[in-house]
């Protein structure tokens, strides 16, 4: 019984695409995705280049909107709530849906300021010292960084100012944080790092995960999406959701042809 | 046994000739770059020589009396100073804010790419104009333009002392207001450089944490492009400094220190202008100790920026 409601509380749908169509001019980007990211669950999306796995990620917090031909077609809700209703503000979105991106980007300022700038636009009045600490120390940065805070983030590895991208993102307290291919401009002991320090933060997190990288798709996460991507006649690309799954499916048992031929590494 | 190696597959020492011309292009360049330096200072050495007899008369005093007389030989450049800094201050006052609203504008999406490069376009054209054009217009136009907003100021805040006297037309504040226009593309223009070359990543972080347009432009983008924009700020204070047509046509060529900024001045260079085609001896060595003045002023100014950009870039 007991076991029972905490499986139902886990798998709680935070965010919910529903015949979710996007365009880039007149252009079809992705076509008909419905699917459900559950709470804190670590969600990853894979598939060949093109395939619309970052145009989806950047449906949920709106970042598409910074592209002028973008267009969505469909519905995206959030905790129930339709994030392209006309009343929501994308800014108030981006408070609550984080972003990591696949290139490290810190601001060039101080360690202290990188992470300071989120909750000092959202008019965060607590202990900033205090805020600084715990985010650091939940990127698993503080050991490395508490001596330097007055520093540049840009004097930090690639590694370090990634986890500084991530203690950054958590710092405005979002409740899912959508990852771009997080790893893939770092070293592997990096990247390492970075996939330990996903599992402690979906304790508190929802997290959604871009990644080209097979491996860390299924040691890292619990639900896996696969896309593909088809040509149209027009020289254009439309990308799809083939098959959406908890993880282990997904890599031993999945149902269609072409995730089977993907995740085996015969394409893509 | 072991294979002799054979000759083509060792490493190929380059041909003589290419190595004479990579040696020779080092060479080349090492010589432009000397000789910006050597320009620059023969014009110094040049200008100090021509200087000598003022500066062994008038000493450092030069810098800090008041009277320029030629009839009795007395020369002193502090209303000079004065005028060349309280102008290019009012110019710098009035063009940075309005040449960093222009680079922001011009550096967001805000229009059509095509009409956003007719934009860019026009702002770099105004630094096409003449000056001896921007200071007739600036007798014809502006002048008559400011007349009531300075009689205005005048009248009803007269007991500050900047505005305390009556306008006269020329004046500091006429000759402020064309130099800002006339610096205003560089500001724009540089700023707005600086402000495109930053990478997309930064915009992408900063609105991915919530931030606004506002905020993402002013907390993230301006700083972080703030070397750039410091840089076009003294680029354009160097043009200021050193403007002499539209000033002398405007400024009243007066050579005194009043604190009201309607009042008629003087700067050094339209001092220079005004001067050397009739001065001989002594006159000829005082403005040559001006002109002196003047190149230290603009190296100064260049000193203070380089600090203040490096103390930024320090964090």
């Amino acid at each position: 019984m007991r076991s029972e409601t905490r499986t139902a509380r886990q798998t709680e749908t935070v965010l919910r695409t529903e015949n979710l169509n996007v365009y880039y001019g007149n252009f079809l980007a992705l076509r008909n995705i419905n699917m459900d990211i559950h709470k804190n669950k670590i969600t990853s999306f894979i598939g060949p280049s093109g395939c619309g796995k970052s145009t989806l990620l950047r449906c949920y917090n709106r970042l598409n909107d910074l592209i002028k031909t973008f267009r969505a077609e469909g519905k995206v809700h959030y905790n129930n709530q339709d994030l392209y209703a006309a009343h929501i503000d994308p800014v108030e979105v981006r408070r609550q849906i984080g972003m990591v991106f696949q290139r490290p980007n810190p601001f060039p300022k101080s360690i202290y300021d990188n992470i300071t700038f989120g909750p000092r636009i959202n008019g965060y009045k607590g202990d900033m010292d205090e805020l600084v600490e715990r985010s650091l120390r939940q990127a698993a940065l503080w050991d490395e960084a508490k001596d330097k805070l007055k520093q540049s983030g840009l004097s930090l590895s690639g590694g370090q100012q990634q986890r500084l991208c991530i203690a950054r993102a958590i710092a405005v307290q979002p409740e899912v944080i959508l990852m771009d291919e997080p790893a893939s401009a770092l070293d592997p002991i990096s990247t390492l790092r970075i996939e330990e320090l996903l599992q402690e933060l979906k304790q508190q997190y929802t997290i959604v995960i871009v990644t080209h990288n097979m491996q860390q798709a299924s040691r890292v996460s619990d639900m896996t999406a696969f896309f593909n991507v088809e040509p149209t006649e027009k020289g254009g690309r439309i990308g799809y959701l083939v098959e959406y799954d908890k993880t282990e499916a997904i890599f031993q048992a999945p149902q269609e042809e072409a995730t089977q031929q993907y995740v085996s590494g015969r394409f893509g | 046994m072991t294979p002799a190696i054979k000759k083509q597959s060792g490493i190929q020492p380059r041909s003589p000739w290419s190595r004479k011309l990579d040696q020779s292009f080092i060479w080349l360049t090492r010589l432009f770059a000397l000789a910006i330096a050597g320009v620059l200072i023969w014009i110094a050495i040049q200008v100090a020589i021509a200087a000598f007899p003022a500066i062994r008369q008038f000493g450092l005093g030069f810098l800090t009396t008041t009277t320029w007389n030629p009839v009795n030989s007395q020369y002193g450049a502090l209303p000079m100073i004065y005028g060349t800094i309280v102008t290019s201050a009012i110019a710098l006052l009035i063009a940075v804010p309005v040449g960093l609203g222009v680079a922001i504008f011009l550096s967001e999406n805000y229009l059509p790419p095509k009409i956003q490069l007719a934009f860019v376009f026009l702002v770099e054209l105004l630094a096409a104009i003449p000056s001896v054009v921007y200071g007739l217009w600036g007798i014809f136009v502006l002048i008559p333009f400011l007349r009531p907003l300075q009689q205005g100021l005048n009248t009803y805040f007269g007991w500050l002392p900047i505005f305390s006297t009556p306008p006269a037309g020329p004046g500091m504040l006429t000759a402020g207001v064309i130099l800002s226009i006339m610096i205003l593309p560089t500001i724009a223009a540089i700023s707005r450089d600086a402000l495109i070359s930053l990478p997309s990543d930064l915009r992408q972080a900063a609105v991915g944490l919530g931030a606004t347009r506002w905020e993402t432009i002013l907390m993230v983008l301006v700083p972080a492009a703030f070397s750039g924009i410091v840089g076009a700020i003294m680029l354009a204070l160097g043009r200021a400094i050193g403007e002499t047509m539209a000033v002398t046509m405007v400024i009243g060529n007066s050579n005194n220190i009043s604190p009201s900024i309607f009042a008629p001045a003087n700067t050094i260079p339209s001092l220079l202008a005004n001067q050397f085609a009739e001065a001989s001896g002594l006159q000829v060595a005082a403005l040559m100790y001006a002109a002196l003045v003047l190149f230290g002023l603009t190296l100064l100014v260049n000193i203070l920026a380089q600090i203040l950009v490096r103390r930024v870039q320090r964090i």
